[in-house]
């Protein structure tokens, strides 16, 4: 956290319309030329429960939700359960205000809702306080809020109480509210903002913190996006028209977005029994022309398997999406890592392929998800786009301009019937959709329907036109091709720019390895570390398959050691590289973290510093430092 | 004009067209009940004015999951128990293709029961045939959820000690809205029952008795059969849910002691999925898969339809 920028927690109890909020005061402080970064905490609990979300502003761009926080608005759990004695869940009712203060920075801003909370119920709370010189502010928000219209509107008294201490100017969020709400709630929640906000001025001391919102100016018009819904523009853009799914955390967003947006562009979505059904009618749709996508998190990913592999032996384009959180099992469900990446590498049998994107960000979710649907209708292969909970929920400003892209609705290596009347067909006139030799292995396919391209498509192993034979040199020569997409799959990507990402000095010392959501988190490390005299690079791989062997081999060999950072506790995505490279087994280390918090920059430079540069323990931080093979 | 030339050509078919000129001899046993089902299929394909290119037969895993492979049109042999989920996606895709689903009584009973249920609360416009041999043929004759109580088998050596599946009486309660019984040994009833099947709109079931002499020796013929809508024994409005359930129910219990009792136990005509999701707007009104071969066709932009919501 750096002087000249806020980091505001809002915190509370689900239900209590936190995201929201949270979301709004996101959105009105871009628009102020504000750079803005959500981090989202929830619980698996529709009502109750802790809660809360970060918003990060700054005057600078920001990837990623900083370290700590230094203002805190907290509206306590208006959902808690009453507790019980020696209930393990604690007092529930204060957590918005006692399960915060660990993380609040010294001189850091406390607003309370002392119609709700009461600080004798928090231990030491005036000790800490002097501490570590916070500023409290205990407002009672929700008589304000009931007094000029309901009590859940003391959401809108708390951000009012932000802008009076943060010195946000009132209309930057005023005309943000007036743009989402209807008359009926505007006028309330106005009365509502001005009183809390006068409460300030009035009677306290406003200008004694040093916690306030920088001046800043966009080059560009900005929009607030997750990466779930830059997946979903990603498969919209590609001619995507057809999603199945079942939900299922954190997946549900992705399905949710693409199930609002499809009948408006004249698609179709479908929420299905079960995620085998999902994939399979992915699958069904795509055998049948559509451009088709299903996706699920670990437990309904690994519904999926089995048609997966169909989709594979069949050569039928699909692109499934999977969407991490903890596991195993059904794991912690609103909690992200980056465990599945094995799963979705590895799961169904046979010598089975796939293509695996991992973004990092919305940006990158955008393109990569675009780039999978490309790869998957032209060379006929299941594509997966692999990302999480926390860069799928996370909310930040990317230039709209990202998105000023044309559409692209080509159905890829299909054969039309004009083309069918010369194409080679068996004797039977079955059109020979499944030919031994192809293009980097591909043979274009029909579509039923059209004429003169009748065949059959199964999950055996099969002869050109689709007969299911275990003759041995068909198989060969099938096996064969349908390995061949794969290289040139390789071959193809390895043209493709920057899907993975370096970043900081060239000649550096020493390297950082990541994968998908970690990235932003990493690059600021990187940065800080450079600041501090440290000579320190960083690779972010997108390409989880086909993998980047020969990107990686350069960045492994141009530097002394690296330090591969992921969220698990398996090391897999080191795994992936050493199995991958073939070699540096002695080089690579690894930082990992698995207690369902993503990274924080300064946990990367400390656990840096002591792993590479000292002797790799790590006090005080709930990271786990793996040594490299030889150490 | 549609890339799709194979769709409502109404040409002349014959039989002889769906049998392919590759392999024609299916490798079923002799004497094995899918080929009447193959034989009505054509038959009524045939009848229909169906072109092979105008139909898709998606097949489970399991002997009759090789009906596509004898018949000759698009086919899809999925995977074990998901002949369903494929096949509904290809209709909501293409609703101009006649979609058939076909698989074994374990295929679709069994491991795809939940798509069988879902499919047909749904009310997919549709035809799902399952050949109900009562046993698992391919894997050699284990019990399936159709075998009679105290049916012996590898894997069940003291008899299985489960009532059979009542796959009439699900069917009824799940939400299809065409409902038969036909039998191997009865090729002119299955033939018109499948044409009936194909026309209706929504989900059609037909529940095909297919005798599998090489593992069920006590299943017999399955004759002789009945046809409960001709006989003078059997009365019973099959438009009439409470009336048809009965009848369904009697049937069921009278298989397993040897009389086989076919015909059409129920029809109903309330709308397809399709056209209630049409109806709130939720399918286009052209086919979609057509929409991929229309150059003239206006994509929609992200950054022009979406984007205004996150500025
Ligand atoms: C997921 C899966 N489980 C098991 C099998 C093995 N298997 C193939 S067919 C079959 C049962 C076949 O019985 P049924 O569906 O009644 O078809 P039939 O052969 O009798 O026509 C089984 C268990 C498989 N292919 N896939
Ligand atoms: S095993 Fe039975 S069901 Fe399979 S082909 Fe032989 S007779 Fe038919
Ligand atoms: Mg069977």
């Amino acid at each position: 956290m750096t002087d000249d920028e806020l980091i505001w927690r809002i915190a509370g109890g689900s239900g209590d319309g936190i995201a929201s909020t949270s979301q709004n005061f996101a959105k009105a402080l871009m628009r102020a030329g504000l750079h803005v970064f959500t981090h989202r905490h929830y619980p698996s609990r529709i009502r109750g429960g802790h809660t809360y979300t970060e918003v990060r502003v700054s005057a600078d761009p920001v990837k990623s939700r900083g370290d700590g926080y230094n203002f805190l608005l907290a509206l306590g759990d208006s959902f808690a359960r009453n507790p019980q004695e020696n209930a393990y869940y604690g007092n529930e009712e204060v957590k918005p205000l006692s399960e915060n203060l660990d993380e609040l920075a010294e001189g850091g801003v406390i607003v309370y809702d002392s119609g709700l909370l009461d600080t004798d119920d928090i231990p030491d709370f005036d000790e800490r306080v002097e501490e570590n010189g916070w500023h409290v502010y205990d407002i009672d928000l929700r008589t304000i809020a009931r007094e000029h219209g309901r009590e859940v509107m003391r959401n809108t008294a708390g951000v009012a109480v932000t802008c009076a201490i943060a010195g946000i100017e009132p209309q930057v969020i005023k005309s943000l509210m007036e743009d989402t709400m209807s008359e009926k709630v505007f006028e309330p929640n106005m009365s509502v903002f001005d009183d809390a906000y006068d409460t300030v001025r009035e009677e306290f001391d406003a200008d004694a913190p040093d916690v306030s919102v920088p001046e800043g100016e966009h080059d560009e018009e900005q929009v607030l996006i997750s990466g779930s819904d830059a997946i979903a523009y990603g498969a919209l853009d590609e001619g995507c028209r057809f999603i199945a799914g079942y939900p299922m955390t954190p997946w549900t967003e992705v399905f949710t977005i693409m199930s609002q947006n499809l009948p408006e562009v004249g698609g179709i979505s479908e929420q299905v029994e079960d995620e085998i059904a999902a994939a399979a009618l992915a699958v069904g749709a795509s055998h049948a022309g559509v451009k088709a996508m299903s996706g699920s998190s670990g437990g309904g990913f690994a519904l999926m398997s089995e048609p997966l592999g169909l989709a594979e032996m069949t050569e039928t384009p699909v692109v499934l999406v999977e969407a991490m959180r903890a596991g195993p099992s059904t794991g912690m469900p609103t909690k992200p890592e980056q465990a599945d990446l094995e799963h979705v590498l590895y799961t169904s049998q046979g010598d089975s392929h796939r293509v695996v994107f991992a973004p990092s960000d919305a940006e990158e979710a955008y393109k990569q998800t675009r780039r999978a649907f490309q790869i998957a209708y032209e060379y006929q292969i299941p594509a997966i786009v692999l990302y999480d909970q926390k860069n799928g929920g996370e909310l930040r400003n990317v230039p709209a301009s990202v998105f000023d892209e044309e559409p692209n609705p080509d159905i890829g290596s299909v054969i039309t019937e004009a083309e069918l009347e010369d194409a080679p067909h068996d004797p039977s006139g079955k059109y020979n959709r499944f030919q031994h030799e192809g293009e980097n292995g591909v043979s274009p396919r029909s579509v039923p329907g059209q004429k003169g391209g009748r065949y059959l498509a199964t999950g055996n192993e099969h002869m050109p036109a689709g007969h299911i034979s275990e003759d041995p040199d068909n198989r060969i020569n099938q096996v064969n091709r349908r390995m061949e997409k794969m290289e040139a799959i390789r071959a193809d990507l390895d043209n493709d720019e920057d899907t993975n990402t370096h970043y900081g000095p060239e000649d550096a010392e020493f390297g950082i390895l990541t994968f998908g959501s970690q990235q932003g988190t990493v690059e600021e490390a990187v940065d800080r570390l450079n600041d501090r005299d440290h000579s320190v690079k960083m690779l972010g791989v997108s390409e989880m398959a086909p993998y980047p062997v020969e990107e990686v081999t350069e960045f492994v060999q141009s530097v002394d050691e690296v330090l591969v950072i992921e969220m698990n506790a398996s090391a897999q995505f080191r795994g992936l590289t050493q199995k991958e490279l073939g070699r540096f087994g002695e080089k690579l280390s690894s930082l990992l973290k698995y207690n369902g918090n993503p990274f924080e920059p300064d946990e990367i430079v400390d656990g840096f510093v002591t792993s590479i540069v000292e002797d790799g323990t790590l006090p005080g931080h709930e990271t786990k430092f793996v040594p490299a093979a030889s150490d | 004009m549609s890339a799709f030339s194979a769709i409502g050509e109404h040409a002349e078919h014959d039989r002889n067209e769906y049998t392919p000129g590759v392999e024609p001899q299916p490798t079923w046993c002799p004497g094995c009940g899918d080929f009447g089902v193959l034989k009505a299929l054509k038959g009524a394909a045939a009848e229909l004015g169906l072109s092979p290119e105008e139909m898709l037969v998606c097949t489970g895993i399991g002997c009759s999951g090789k009906l596509n492979s004898y018949f000759d049109s698009y086919g899809f042999h999925t995977i074990h128990g998901r002949s369903l989920p494929i096949a509904r996606a290809a209709k909501l895709a293409n609703p101009g293709l006649t979609v058939i689903a076909a698989g074994g009584d374990g295929d679709g009973y069994g491991i795809g029961g939940n798509h069988f249920m879902h499919s047909a609360r749904e009310n997919h416009d549709i035809t799902y045939i399952v050949f109900n041999n009562e046993i698992f043929g391919l894997t050699k004759g284990q019990t399936s959820p159709t075998s009679p109580k105290g049916h012996k088998s590898k894997t069940q050596p003291h008899g299985s000690a489960k009532d059979p599946i009542r796959p009439l009486s699900m069917s009824l309660n799940a939400g299809a809205s065409y409902i038969a019984r036909t039998a191997a040994v009865n090729p002119n009833q299955a033939k018109d029952i499948i044409v009936e099947a194909v026309e209706h709109d929504g989900f059609s079931h037909i529940d095909f008795l297919t005798q599998c002499p090489t593992w069920n020796k006590d299943a017999k013929q399955y004759v002789p059969y009945i046809d409960v809508n001709e006989s003078e024994d059997y009365e019973f409005d099959n438009t009439n849910r409470s009336e048809a359930s009965e009848m369904m129910f009697e049937t069921e219990n009278v298989l397993n002691e040897g009389t086989v009792l076919t015909g059409r136990y129920y029809v109903d005509d309330r709308p397809s999925y399709q056209q209630e999701k049409r109806q709130i707007g939720e399918i286009p009104e052209e086919p979609l898969a057509e929409r991929y071969f229309d150059d003239s066709y206006e994509w929609e932009r992200v950054y022009d339809t979406f984007l205004d919501k996150h500025k």
